[in-house]
C-alpha cells in the first residue's frame, strides 16, 4: 500500500506527496502532459529535442545540472509518445534546491543559440547510437508507420528522420514551450522523508506564482480500423532474419487492457512462456522471441518479435508462431496458467517500487492515467480478469486483418 | 512573500553530514558459508544472492564460466528445465544469472510470502544441476546468435578489443569470446566447472529486503549441509601480455559512429590510490557534469554520451574512457579527449569544480545505500575484496579532503 496526499495549486499544478522515512534520499518527479503524439508530422522528434533543451538554462539559472550536483543530487528525463518526464533525487535536507531549479524552468526558459545548436547535434548522435547504428535498431521505426496510418503513434519519440531535428527552429521551440510547459499541464510528485505541509509551503513558494497557461487539449486524428493484413519486407546488414508482428489493441483506459497485458505474459513472460517453450525449446525455430504490449495511453499495439535460427525459413517460423496465436484464440487457458501470470503482475508491482524514485515516477504516471490511487488498485484489476476475458480479448485482437508484419531479412 | 523571492540565488546549501552506512547482520551457516543480511525497505520482497568464485578467471576454455551459470536452471536432479521455470514463474519469482570476470552470481527475487516455495528452487539449481545435452545445444545456439548480433555493434567491438589489447588475449581479463569458441565447449566441461567452482567452500550469501524471522534456518536447511563441499583448489595466476602498440583501429564498414576506448592498467579496490582515482575519474568523466561530457557533448555535440570509469578487479584493474562519436568527427573527438587528459596533468583542478565533485560523489554514496537491493549491490563489492564498511568511510574521507595538488600528482603518476 503506497499512501499519499494530493493537492492542487491555484495555477493548476497537481502535487502528490508520498512519505517514506526509510531513506535520506528524496525524489522529485515532474511529468508534463506532452509527448511525441503532440508533434507536427513535419517536426517529429521535437518533444524529445525539447526535453534536451530544458537542461540548457532557465530564466534565472544559467545551467540546470551544476547546482543540483553541487548539493549531491542527480537527474534525468525521458520522452515517450504520451508524455515527458523529468526526475531527480537529492539528499533530503537540500530539497529546496530542487524546487528552485524545477520552478525556474517551468517559469521560463533561456537557453542560448549555441545550446540549441549543440543539442540538435547531440540528439542526432542519439538517433544514430540507438536506432541507426544498431543491428535491428530501425525495426520500430519501420513497424509504427506500417501499423498506424493517421494517428501520431506512427512515429517514434526519436522522430521519423534526423533531418526533422536538424530543421527545427528557435521560434518553434518557443511556441512549443508556451503551449505545453505550463503548471496546469504538469504533475509533480515528491517522495521521501517529507511532510505534506512542508511540501505545500515549498510548492506555493516556488511554483505558486507561475502563470496557469493553457491545458493541452488534444484533438488527435483517430486511427481507422485496419481492414486488411499489411506487410513490409526489408533487407539489412544483420546476421539473422527477424520477424515483427503488431496487432492493434485497446487503449490504456479500456477494460480489455488488463486481459491483453496478461496475454502477452502467457505468451512470453519468463522461461515458461508459451512462445519460449514451443518455438525456442521444442521446435528450435527462434533464438529469441518476445510478446509485449506497447503500453501507450491511447489504442496501442500488441507486438511479437523474434529472431530466427540460422537456416530456418521465414515461412516455417511464421506458421509456427501463427499456430501459437491460433491456440490462444481457439482454446481456453487453464486456471493455473492464468493464476501464474496474475501472480507475476503482483510481484512485478512490488519490485517496481523499491526506491523512492520508482514510487514517485509510478504515482505521476498513474495520476496522468486518471488517478494516482491506481498504484494500489492495479493488481486487483488484473485479478478480476477471467479465462473467458482472455479468450474474448485474444479473438478480438488476433484477427489476421488487424495485423502488420515486418520481415527483416539478413542480406547475406 | 513571493515578491521577496530571489530566484537568481541558490537556496542555502546545507552540508551533507555523515553517511550512515548500513551494517549488515553477518552470520555463518554450519558448513562455513557466510550470510550477510540487509533487512530494510518498504516492499514485502526479498532477494537471495549467492556469490561464487566462478567467473571467467577460473575457466580453462572461453564460454565455460558463463555457460555453466546459465545452464544451472536448465534441468536439475529433481526438476526438468520446463518444470523448474513453471514453478518459479507461478510464484512470480525470477532468477538472475550473471557471470563476471572474478565471480558468478545466482540471485533469487521473490515475494516473501512465496519464499518457502521459491528458495528450494534456488537450492536445486545451485546444488543439483545436471546439464542436459539437448538443453545445452539450445542454449549454445542462442548464445552464438546473440554473440553474432553483438559483433555488429561498434561499442561491443571496441570493448572486447580494448580489454584484449590491455591484458593480452591469453589473460582471463583480456580474453574475448569468438563464435567458434562456443562449439568447443561441451556439457562435460560445464559439469567439471560446476563441481570445481560451485560448492559451499566457495560461496557467500547476501540477503536483502524485508527479511522475515527464521530466514537463517531456511538457508541452513537448503545450503548449510556438508553435501556440497568441494575440493580446495589452487589459485590460478596469469601473466598479462598486453600489446605494445598504443593505437588500434578497427574498420567497421558502413558505421555511422565510432566507438572509442582509451585507458590503461590500474589496480584493485584495496590500493591506496583507489579513492583518489575515484575523484580524479569523476572530474574527467565520472558524472554528467564531467569535463569529457562538457567538452565533447555539451560544447561540441560530438556524442550522445561519453564517460570514464575505474574498474577494480580482484587481481588488478583498469581505467577506461568510453563513448560513441559521430564517424565524421572521430579525429576531433580523440584530440579533445587527449586535451582533457593532459589538462588533468598540467593544471590543478579549481576549488569550485573540486567542491562540486565532492558533493556529487557524496550524494552518489547516499543513493548507493537507498533501498535494500542497492545496499546489497554496494556491499557485494566489499565482500569480493575482503574489505569492510570502513573502506567506504575512507573513500568518503578522501572525497571530502583530497586536494588539487594530490589529484594532479595522481594524474601525472597515471599518465
Amino acid at each position: 500500500m503506497t499512501e499519499f496526499d494530493r493537492f492542487t495549486l491555484g495555477n493548476g499544478l497537481r502535487v502528490i506527496v508520498h512519505h517514506d522515512a526509510s531513506t535520506p534520499i528524496v525524489a522529485m518527479n515532474i511529468l508534463y502532459n506532452v509527448g511525441s503524439r503532440d508533434e507536427h508530422p513535419d517536426r517529429t522528434g521535437f518533444a524529445h529535442l525539447f526535453e534536451h533543451l530544458m537542461f540548457g538554462g532557465s530564466v534565472n539559472i544559467p545551467r540546470y545540472d551544476e547546482p543540483l550536483e553541487r548539493v549531491g543530487g542527480e537527474n534525468n528525463a525521458f520522452t515517450n509518445n504520451d508524455f515527458t518526464n523529468y526526475y531527480l533525487t537529492v539528499p533530503g535536507h537540500n530539497l529546496e534546491t530542487a524546487f528552485w531549479l524545477e520552478s525556474d524552468r517551468m517559469l521560463d526558459l533561456a537557453f542560448s543559440t549555441k545550446s540549441f545548436d549543440v543539442q540538435r547535434n547531440v540528439v542526432v548522435e542519439e538517433f544514430r547510437q540507438n536506432y541507426l547504428n544498431q543491428p535491428y535498431g530501425d525495426a520500430w521505426l519501420l513497424l509504427r508507420p506500417l501499423a498506424y496510418k493517421v494517428h501520431p503513434y506512427k512515429w517514434a519519440p526519436i522522430g521519423i528522420d534526423p533531418s526533422h531535428i536538424e530543421q527545427a527552429s528557435m521560434n518553434e521551440v518557443r511556441d512549443f514551450y508556451k503551449r505545453f510547459y505550463n503548471p496546469c499541464n504538469a504533475i509533480m510528485v515528491i517522495a521521501g522523508n517529507v511532510e505534506t505541509d512542508e511540501i505545500k509551503a515549498l510548492s506555493e513558494k516556488w511554483f505558486g506564482v507561475i502563470d496557469k497557461g493553457n491545458l493541452n487539449q488534444r484533438k488527435l486524428p483517430v486511427e481507422p480500423e485496419q481492414t486488411e493484413a499489411r506487410s513490409l519486407t526489408v533487407h539489412r546488414d544483420v546476421p539473422y532474419d527477424a520477424i515483427y508482428k503488431a496487432w492493434h489493441m485497446c487503449s490504456r483506459a479500456d477494460d480489455g487492457f488488463f486481459a491483453s497485458d496478461l496475454i502477452s505474459d502467457i505468451l512470453s513472460a519468463g522461461q515458461s512462456g508459451r512462445l519460449y517453450q514451443q518455438l525456442i525449446k521444442k521446435l528450435r525455430l527462434f533464438s529469441e522471441i518476445n510478446a509485449f504490449i506497447s503500453g501507450d495511453m491511447e489504442a496501442g499495439l500488441f507486438v511479437v518479435t523474434g529472431k530466427l535460427i540460422k537456416g530456418v525459413s521465414l515461412a516455417e517460423a511464421e506458421l509456427a508462431l501463427q499456430q501459437e496465436i491460433d491456440e490462444i484464440c481457439n482454446n481456453l487457458v487453464s486456471e493455473m496458467e492464468l493464476q501464474k501470470v496474475k501472480n507475476r503482475v503482483e510481484a512485478m508491482m512490488a519490485f517496481s517500487e523499491m526506491r523512492v524514485l520508482d514510487k514517485a515516477m509510478n504515482l505521476a504516471y498513474y495520476e496522468l492515467l486518471g488517478d494516482a490511487e491506481l498504484v494500489n488498485t492495479l493488481v486487483q484489476k488484473y485479478a478480476f480478469v477471467t479465462i473467458n476475458d482472455i479468450n474474448a480479448e485474444a479473438k478480438k485482437m488476433f484477427r489476421p486483418e488487424n495485423c502488420s508484419t515486418l520481415y527483416y531479412i539478413a542480406k547475406n | 512573500m513571493n515578491t521577496l523571492l530571489n530566484r537568481k540565488q541558490h537556496p542555502p546549501i546545507k552540508p551533507l553530514g555523515r553517511i550512515n552506512f548500513p551494517q549488515p547482520e553477518i552470520s555463518q551457516l554450519s558448513n562455513g558459508i557466510k550470510v550477510y543480511q540487509f533487512n530494510t525497505g518498504t516492499q514485502d520482497v526479498i532477494s537471495v544472492e549467492m556469490v561464487f568464485s566462478a567467473g571467467s578467471w577460473f575457466q580453462k576454455k572461453p564460454f565455460t564460466a558463463m555457460a555453466t551459470n546459465l545452464m544451472l536452471r536448465e534441468g536439475t536432479r529433481n526438476y526438468s528445465a520446463q518444470k523448474l521455470s513453471e514453478s518459479l514463474d507461478y510464484f512470480g519469482a525470477h532468477f538472475e544469472n550473471t557471470t563476471e570476470r572474478d565471480n558468478a552470481y545466482v540471485t533469487l527475487y521473490s515475494l516473501n510470502k512465496h519464499l518457502n516455495n521459491t528458495l528450494p528452487l534456488l537450492g536445486e539449481i545451485v546444488k543439483n544441476p545436471i546439464f542436459p545435452e539437448d538443453e545445452y545445444s539450445v542454449l549454445a545456439g542462442k548464445q552464438l546468435q546473440m554473440l553474432e548480433v553483438n559483433r555488429q555493434k561498434v561499442n561491443f567491438l571496441a570493448r572486447t578489443h580494448f580489454n584484449s589489447i590491455l591484458f593480452g588475449n591469453d589473460h582471463p581479463y583480456g580474453m574475448y569470446l569468438e563464435p567458434n569458441d562456443i562449439g568447443k565447449v561441451n556439457n562435460t566441461d560445464l559439469i567439471e566447472f560446476h563441481k570445481r567452482q560451485y560448492h559451499s567452500g566457495n560461496c557467500t550469501i547476501i540477503v536483502a529486503g524485508l527479511i522475515k524471522p527464521g530466514i537463517l534456518n531456511e538457508l541452513e536447511a537448503h545450503f548449510g549441509g556438508n553435501d556440497w563441499k568441494g575440493a580446495e583448489h589452487n589459485h590460478i595466476q596469469y601473466l598479462t601480455s598486453g600489446s605494445d602498440e598504443k593505437s588500434h583501429f578497427h574498420l567497421k564498414e558502413g558505421a555511422m559512429q565510432s566507438a572509442i576506448r582509451i585507458g590503461g592498467m590500474m589496480f584493485s579496490r584495496s590500493h591506496p590510490d583507489f579513492a583518489g582515482m575515484k575523484v580524479l575519474n569523476a572530474i574527467l568523466g565520472g558524472y554528467f557534469g564531467s569535463r569529457l561530457m562538457n567538452n565533447l557533448r555539451e560544447d561540441k555535440g560530438f556524442t550522445y554520451g561519453i564517460g570514464s570509469s575505474v574498474v577494480p578487479l580482484r587481481n588488478g584493474g583498469y581505467f577506461v574512457i568510453s563513448g560513441e562519436v559521430g564517424a565524421g568527427v572521430t579525429k576531433e573527438a580523440l584530440t579533445e579527449i587527449k586535451f582533457e587528459l593532459n589538462r588533468l596533468c598540467n593544471e590543478p583542478v579549481g576549488e569550485s569544480e573540486l567542491s562540486l565533485v565532492r558533493s556529487y560523489l557524496t550524494g552518489e554514496m547516499l543513493r548507493a545505500v537507498d533501498g535494500p537491493f542497492a545496499q546489497a549491490d554496494l556491499y557485494r563489492e566489499l565482500i569480493e575484496d575482503n574489505l569492510d564498511i570502513s573502506h567506504f568511510e575512507d573513500l568518503i574521507d578522501t572525497v571530502q579532503h583530497i586536494n588539487a595538488q594530490q589529484l594532479q600528482d595522481l594524474a601525472i603518476k597515471s599518465c
